[in-house]
């Protein structure tokens, strides 16, 4: 009569065990490579979830990737879709109103992408038309300085989008992250006779001082800690072991 | 919970003045939700007409081929009709190279292209329907007045079945109206593209998507009622008896 009583209890326990692996969901750009990309299995690839799953593991925490269009992803984030946001976010002061901030993961300066020998002065933006991601800190930049001189600006969802669109000259340029316009679209057979051009673009009042994961506004805990597993794999190897699997320099930064 | 004042603060954005511009200085928002709207409807009724009259021919293959297009239109959605006229077609060189590209690589004309197309298939089976139904009456008088076969279908087939056409068409329309709103997937700034454009400056969704919602809805309206004035006025003489 007891044992099988006993069975239930141990049963139980284990199950409670299971339940108390904590969970924490990380949302991800849905393709920005080669920060983030969506395999054909559909599971996401990339240096933001590989950062995410290192740092899960030092927080002893199961890691779901979430996929997420950009342009959505903070209001998705308040909503409670998901508990953290690691998507190549600039930490800028305007989404700081909205969201809290761990410390920099990578630094890297915008370049704009554009047809090989492009002489990018201040001259050559007028009349052209350059792809932006929509509400990226990009958009911000050149509606304030390119559009001034006389760049019309085209907004895009997903950054493959704007190189679709670039390769069959429906824009000049698309401005996104150096490494993303490298990776993903001049280094590709697509992105043929296309290079980076002109200078890096990194004023810290538009590009704030590098790339940080969002936690929710007073998520004080979930920060506290994200923070101290940023610490301990940049300190192990582990992140500069991520960093080289898809990048030849660093993009830490200073 | 609602922000009223995130509201008047960005609906000028809606009415084509963003960033603090005066109303009306670009397109954007409801001026090009209108042209949008407008030269689709008005492309595709001059397509539908020819081919309604094509649909109900008794010759096979005049009527197959426009039976296949109706059937393509209207079985397949119009997202992904946009999606392949500006996505798709770009990927091939020989278009990228042809005289149609200066006009294709814009994203208006694709988007008025794909609305055309869609809602012509649409308006050539409400036509071709109320072709078929004319009543034996109009077409016996017709001959009977030694009226020729187009004549006929001039003066007679073709004005009785467009009146009649009314009521459903005005359906097609507002539908049509609200299908713009896709545009916006191809980077046009059309009504709902400011209202994602809001969404994602302000990282609030509940505000422009319902400052946009509205504007639908009173748009919807003023289409109803133009098209209820019209069918009052074309349409008169079948209403019941008033008296």
């Amino acid at each position: 009569m007891k044992k099988p009583l006993l069975a239930l209890g141990t049963l139980a326990l284990a199950l409670s065990a299971t339940v108390s692996a904590e969970t924490l969901r990380f949302a991800t750009d849905a393709s920005y490579p080669p920060f983030s990309k969506q395999g054909a299995d559909g599971k996401m690839t990339g240096f933001d979830p590989d950062i995410a799953q290192a740092l899960c593991a030092v927080m002893k925490a199961k890691c779901e990737i979430v996929p997420q269009d950009f342009d959505g992803i903070i209001p998705a984030l308040n909503a409670k879709k998901f508990d953290a946001v690691i998507a190549s976010m600039n930490i800028t002061e305007e989404r700081k109103k909205a969201v809290d901030f761990s410390d920099k993961y990578y630094n890297m300066a915008s370049r704009l992408v554009a047809k090989q020998g492009a002489q990018i002065n201040a001259a050559w933006f007028k009349g052209k038309k350059i792809g932006v991601l929509r509400s990226s800190i990009q958009e911000k930049y050149a509606r304030d300085t390119f559009a001034k001189q006389g760049a019309q600006l085209v907004s895009y969802g997903k950054a493959p989008e704007s190189f679709m669109d670039l390769k069959a000259g429906r824009v000049d340029a698309a401005f996104v992250d150096a490494a993303v316009g490298d990776t993903d679209f001049v280094k590709t057979p697509n992105g043929k006779g296309f290079a980076l051009v002109g200078p890096d673009y990194n004023d810290p009042k538009y590009f704030g001082v590098g790339s940080g994961i969002a936690v929710r506004k007073g998520d004080k805990a979930l920060l506290a800690r994200i923070n101290g597993a940023l610490k301990q794999i940049r300190a192990d190897g582990s992140y500069d072991k991520i960093q080289k699997k898809y990048f030849s320099f660093d993009i830490y930064g200073k | 919970m609602i922000d009223l004042n995130l509201i008047i603060e960005r609906f000028p954005a809606f009415l084509g003045g963003t960033d603090g511009a005066p109303i009306m200085s670009t397109s954007d928002g409801l001026q090009l939700t209108l042209e949008l709207l407008g030269l689709s409807l008005a492309f595709g009724l001059l397509l539908a007409v020819p081919m309604a009259l094509m649909l109900v021919s008794r010759n096979k293959w005049v009527a197959r081929p426009v039976w296949l297009y109706t059937y393509v239109f209207r079985g397949t959605p119009l997202l992904v009709q946009l999606f392949i006229i500006y996505y798709g077609l770009s990927q091939f060189d020989w278009v990228r190279d042809s005289w149609a590209w200066e006009y294709l690589r814009e994203a208006y004309v694709c988007a008025i292209l794909a609305f055309t197309l869609n809602t012509a298939a649409y308006t050539t089976e409400i036509l071709a329907g109320q072709i078929r139904n004319t009543h034996y009456g109009e077409i016996e008088a017709a001959k009977a007045m030694g009226m020729g076969k187009w004549l006929m279908m001039r003066r007679i087939v073709i004005p009785s079945a467009l009146r009649r056409a009314l009521p459903a068409y005005s359906n097609e329309v507002v539908m049509m109206m609200q299908s713009t709103s896709i545009a916006g997937l191809v980077t046009l700034a059309d009504l709902t593209g400011v209202a994602r454009r809001v969404f994602s400056d302000t990282y609030m969704p509940f505000e422009p998507f319902l400052t946009v919602a509205g504007i639908y809805l009173v748009m919807t309206f003023a289409l109803v009622w133009l098209f209820k004035k019209a069918e009052q006025r074309w349409l008169a003489y079948l209403a019941p008896r008033k008296h």
